[in-house]
């Protein structure tokens, strides 16, 4: 981490950046949150840690607006989103010094909440380098301590691997996190029968209190102004109407990013209701790569988009009642 | 609020014997924004017109729903009755109550129920219609034609004899194209050049055409009626209007080693050429990687010997810019590489060659003066085997997947001019299937066969193996008679597959014209507008569309000229006014709607917008009124809904959805 | 006392392409061809111009089935727009069959202007099987149900 302050504090004093997008520390030892430094005495607050899950590249797109150039800190899996969005013209390259951080998962205060730990007051092992196999933690109960892996986030179980596709400078080190298979949780969705999945997705999204973090922090939801805040479809409702309107939102959400989410992972992370939304957009996913051939959104910039594209022997739709 | 009028039409009993029309008129009043409801025996009538036309006039009407046939039958009437009635057209709907409703149900309750909701759905569509302007573009009179072969004089004559001023494009130095190449044209035999150099001349001599060659399109902008150009003129270092085309500069050239592309790189040429002798225009071009004054600075043979100092070895590239309204593309087609077939030995031996080779070699202006005589060692080949389908109908991706359509009559002829003029060489022709569909094409093929004695035989060649010899050992099979044949042949000749001009790719982008996975250029429709291009204003002749032979590309050639004529004698086109449109302050500039227009209608534009008071510069989608033809696939390509379907937008179908499933 | 059972009428959506389909529906009309009146027919220009957000509202109001048809794939009026909508049906009819809505409720036929009969089974197979299937419960807003 020490190594990114300085280096931020380098590009700030030579002028090749007017300001730093990173994350300062919050008032708690696991909530950092994403922030703006334009000067070495701000960075002071620059944090980089195994909490530091939040995907930067979406604030980009305002942070190209602004004057001068951003040094924004990117993950590996972040850098997917960021090339996604410099192909949909939404942040302009020129604007960016993307340091390529490195990343060895980021963990998820959920699951180790989940683990019964609570009352937390520290957690070493998370701080600093993220290299420790294990954590930590001091509560109010007294010490406590979980392997590493145990508190990841689930997108870092199936990572994409730790290769930065676009990026000025590498800062840090990485590690291997992937140890699960990425689509395993489709796929027992897929084998339950109607009726359970139904009774699993309804269960899910009516927890669902519309109130689009989701959205608001999704790279590819980078609409200016949302349908479902916009007349256009009479569609413009804050609150759910009724009881299918979650299920409209999260679909046609999902289905608005197919082709173009990265499968980042935000929109679960940050849902306060714990939805697994990610199982939406990964479903399309899973479709397109079987569909339409193997597609990773943000990989390149120059591919066409699965849904912009198509070939004369496409599957027909009855293959979906086919496939049971 | 809209005053909408509701006229459901009994068609005699067609509706009214299953619908009770008066229940679907009484029940539309109830309908939100319905000011009147009438229902009448033939709406469609002056008596049915005229009703509504005094509907409109004394109620106020600002929208009209038809409870009548299909939309296809008659809501062009409808829409023409409410504009004299001063209504604007569009903001006309029917409901199908006949086709969709009481000629498929019996039920005189069930259809009247239905009708009822077709009905409020039409309604509900008019409550969100609103007035629409068929926009007016401008033509200009004045056509391309890229491509100065057959196809594209063709075309360029008869646009040109039709009155409108027509430009060719032509890369090479002269017109002509493959057609010069030729020997003879089957079916009749004709001399290729006797019946082409005429045509060659008139176009060069018709005053209303204009011949660029040596000259590549550069750019297209614009649209339908309102192309604009770049044309780039390469260099010819020669003087266009001071040559005189008295050769000497050829003769006197002491650089003779430059392949000539004209004889398909069997002989050589000199670096200041004409293509051939009947080239027009009878200018020739500095081949500048071939001539010793531009690669060493010394020489200047040409420029001494040329009586009319037209040599100009300072010559640049210029370009030309102009404006059309219709555009032509006739880029025609080349052979395909074969460096994937070595089975064959093309690359081993000089004694196989390619169909369009022999076309020289028989030719008296060709490499051989038309002696047919092998090319290694000049000796006269006694046995010859042709080997049909090189490429074509190939079911892996070494070759092409459909037939090439012209070889099998090109080899049949090729078969009887042998055995006519050398009438002791044996003519083998394998072959998968012989096609001969044209006028006169089998009679043909059996006068080959039957009075020429060509021996056919369907099986397909493995191998060829050139012999130390010089002899070519050719192995193949007899599918008839199931068994192996080895055959020693002197000459090979390869029925190769054709492909369209590679450049066609790169003119198809510049024209957003679209293109098959074959590079073939894409008609409109398959089979009712074959001769046009999905993207309005370009018109397509010969075989960039798909092989064919000349007569088939005259034909086509001419149809082109007729669809570009029509578009050149408007002096301006309506446009459709149901297309798509996009709300600048929703518009992401993500380009999705661009990637699936099929129109190229789609553009970006760097645009100023005034966002509820911030201002800023936002890449924004714009559609070209004139190119877009509402097909839709942009409004669902669009996440943010910020593009919409005039006429079908997105909240007009929503209220349609909602009101049948009330 | 239990509600009284109301008799299953099926509320079917159909979207059809102006070119093809929607002519096929006319020719099935004008031959005659008979298939349920539960079916009412919405008129597009393409089946690319079908939203699944019109699909999904379709549900949301109470509709127990959709079928969307438009041109054979290479015939479309507009060349590509099928291919499209084709991929985009595809995907969404696999996410409501993810989430429990039966495949069966959601149908996608080629139908071309020629196809009067082909119009007619396919409506009256779809029919039929939205009658198997019963009344949509897992869309749609289920306190306007009864």
């Amino acid at each position: 981490m020490q190594e990114l302050i300085n280096r931020a504090k380098e590009l700030l004093a030579d002028g090749t950046v007017a300001r730093v997008l990173g994350w300062k520390a919050g008032d708690l030892p696991y909530n950092p949150e994403p922030a703006y430094f334009e000067t070495a005495e701000a960075l002071e607050d620059f944090v980089y840690n195994g909490f530091c899950g939040a995907n930067l590249s979406k604030y980009m797109i305002e942070a190209s607006k602004m004057e001068g150039k951003t040094m924004v800190c990117l993950k590996p899996c972040d850098t997917y989103s960021f090339m996604q969005l410099i192909k949909e013209h939404r942040v302009d390259r020129e604007k960016a010094y993307i340091a390529g951080v490195g990343c060895k998962g980021k963990l998820d205060i959920e699951k180790i909440r989940a683990r019964g730990i609570r009352g937390i007051e520290s957690i070493e092992g998370a701080e600093l380098t993220d290299d420790a196999e294990t954590l930590k933690i001091q509560t109010i109960y007294g010490e406590k301590s979980l392997a590493y892996a145990d508190g990841m986030l689930e997108r870092c179980h199936v990572c994409k691997g730790k290769e930065h596709v676009i990026f000025d400078e590498q800062i840090g080190e990485s590690k291997e996190t992937k140890d699960a298979e990425r689509f395993g949780e489709v796929e027992r969705i897929e084998s339950l029968s109607p009726e359970e999945k139904f009774s699993y997705f309804q269960s899910e999204l009516g927890k669902c209190i519309r109130c689009n973090a989701c959205r608001n922090v999704c790279p590819a939801c980078s609409c200016r102004k949302c349908v479902f805040d916009s007349n256009k479809f009479d569609s413009s409702q804050k609150a759910n109407v009724d009881s299918f309107e979650e299920k409209m939102f999260h679909i046609i959400r999902a289905f608005h990013v197919a082709g173009r989410c990265t499968d980042c992972g935000e929109c679960s992370r940050v849902c306060p209701q714990g939805i697994p939304l990610h199982l939406f957009n990964r479903k399309f996913i899973k479709d397109i790569d079987e569909l339409y051939g193997e597609y990773q959104a943000g990989a390149d910039i120059d591919s066409k988009a699965p849904l912009t594209d198509y070939t004369f022997e496409d599957a027909e739709p009855s293959i979906v009642g086919k496939r049971g | 609020m809209q005053r909408i009028g509701v006229f459901v039409c009994h068609c005699g009993s067609n509706i009214a014997a299953t619908v009770d029309v008066s229940k679907v008129a009484e029940m539309a009043l109830m309908e939100p924004g319905v000011a009147h409801a009438e229902d009448y025996q033939y709406m469609c009538s002056e008596a049915g017109q005229a009703k509504i036309a005094a509907a409109i006039q004394e109620k106020g009407l600002t929208g009209i729903v038809v409870c009548s046939c299909s939309p296809r039958m008659h809501e062009a009437t409808f829409r023409k009755a409410a504009e004299r009635a001063g209504l604007n057209p569009y903001m006309v709907e029917i409901a199908n109550i006949r086709e969709h409703c009481s000629w498929i149900h019996k039920d005189m309750e069930e259809a009247t129920k239905k009708a009822v909701i077709l009905m409020r759905a039409a309604v509900a569509k008019v409550n969100l219609n609103t007035p629409l302007q068929a926009g007016e573009s401008r033509v200009t009179k004045r056509a391309l034609v890229i491509g100065g072969g057959i196809a594209g004089i063709q075309t360029a004559l008869d646009i040109a004899d039709a009155g409108y001023e027509v430009d060719i494009v032509e890369k090479t130095p002269s017109i002509g194209g493959r057609m010069s190449q030729l020997d003879k044209t089957f079916p009749t035999l004709d001399c290729s050049a006797c019946i082409l150099t005429p045509k060659m001349v008139e176009a060069s001599a018709h005053e209303k055409i204009t011949i660029y060659t040596y000259s590549e399109v550069e750019k297209v902008s614009g649209f339908v009626g309102d192309f604009t150009v770049d044309i780039r003129r390469k260099a010819r270092s020669v003087d266009m209007n001071k040559c005189t085309g008295c050769g000497v500069c050829q003769e006197k050239c002491p650089s003779k080693k430059a392949p000539s592309e004209f004889n398909r790189g069997l002989n050589t040429r000199s670096a200041i050429y004409t293509p051939f002798a009947q080239a027009i225009p009878n200018v020739p071009v500095i081949d500048r990687e071939a001539c010793i004054k531009f690669r060493t600075g010394k020489c200047g043979v040409c420029s001494k010997v040329c009586q009319a100092g037209a040599i100009d070895y300072e010559q640049k590239d210029e370009i030309i810019t102009e404006k059309y309204g219709a555009i032509v593309v006739a880029t025609g087609f080349d052979t395909i590489k074969l460096d994937r077939y070595d089975e064959y030995a093309y690359s081993q031996s000089k004694d196989v060659i390619t169909s369009l080779e022999l076309e020289r070699v028989m030719n008296a202006a060709g490499p051989t003066h038309g002696h047919l005589e092998r090319l290694s060692d000049g000796k006269a080949p006694k046995e010859i085997v042709f080997i049909q389908c090189v490429g074509s109908r190939c079911a892996d991706d070494r070759g092409k997947p459909y037939c090439s359509k012209i070889c099998c009559m090109y080899t049949a002829k090729h078969a009887m001019l042998i055995r006519d003029k050398y009438p002791d060489v044996n003519v083998t022709v394998f072959y998968i299937d012989v096609r001969t569909p044209g006028k006169n094409f089998d009679e043909f093929y059996r006068r080959a066969v039957e009075q020429y004695g060509v021996n056919y035989i369907k099986g397909q060649v493995g191998k060829v193996i050139p012999k130390p010899d010089g002899k070519l050992l050719v192995q193949g099979s007899d599918l008839l008679d199931n068994r192996q044949i080895l055959k020693e042949a002197d000459m090979v000749v390869l029925a190769t597959a054709i492909e369209p001009n590679p450049d066609v790719r790169k003119i198809a982008t510049m024209l957003t014209a679209s293109i098959d996975t074959n590079n073939f250029l894409t008609e409109a429709h398959a089979k009712l507008r074959p001769v046009e291009s999905p993207t309005a204003g370009i018109f397509l002749s010969g075989v960039c569309q798909g092989p064919k032979d000349i007569p088939e590309t005259v034909a086509q050639a001419g149809a082109a000229a007729v669809k570009a004529i029509g578009l050149l004698a408007k002096d301006k086109l309506m446009t459709n006014p149901c297309t798509a449109h996009s709300d600048e302050l929703l518009c992401n500039g993500c380009s999705s709607c661009e990637n699936v227009c099929p129109y190229g209608a789609i553009t970006y534009e760097d645009k100023e917008v005034n966002d509820h008071g911030i201002r800023e510069t936002r890449r924004i989608a714009v559609v070209n009124n004139a190119l877009c033809q509402g097909c839709g696939a942009c409004t669902v390509a669009c996440p943010s809904g910020a593009m919409d379907l005039q006429g079908f937008s997105n909240r007009q179908i929503i209220a349609e959805v909602d009101a049948i499933c009330r | 006392m239990p509600l009284e059972k109301k008799e299953f009428k099926p509320k079917i959506v159909a979207f059809c392409c102006n070119w093809c389909s929607y002519a096929g529906a006319d020719l099935a009309g004008s031959s005659r061809l008979t298939y349920p009146a539960d079916v009412k027919i919405i008129r597009v220009p393409c089946s690319c111009r079908v939203n699944p957000m019109f699909i999904l509202r379709a549900f949301e109001k109470g509709a127990d089935g959709v079928i969307m048809c438009g041109c054979h794939p290479g015939d479309c009026h507009y060349s590509t727009g099928n291919y499209y909508a084709r991929r985009r049906m595809t995907l969404l009819f696999s996410m409501l069959d993810y989430i429990g809505v039966e495949s069966g409720r959601t149908r996608v036929e080629w139908v071309s202007a020629a196809e009067g009969v082909k119009f007619s089974e396919t409506m009256n197979s779809f029919v039929e099987k939205i009658y198997s299937l019963g009344e949509n419960v897992r869309l749609g807003d289920l306190r306007c149900k009864n």
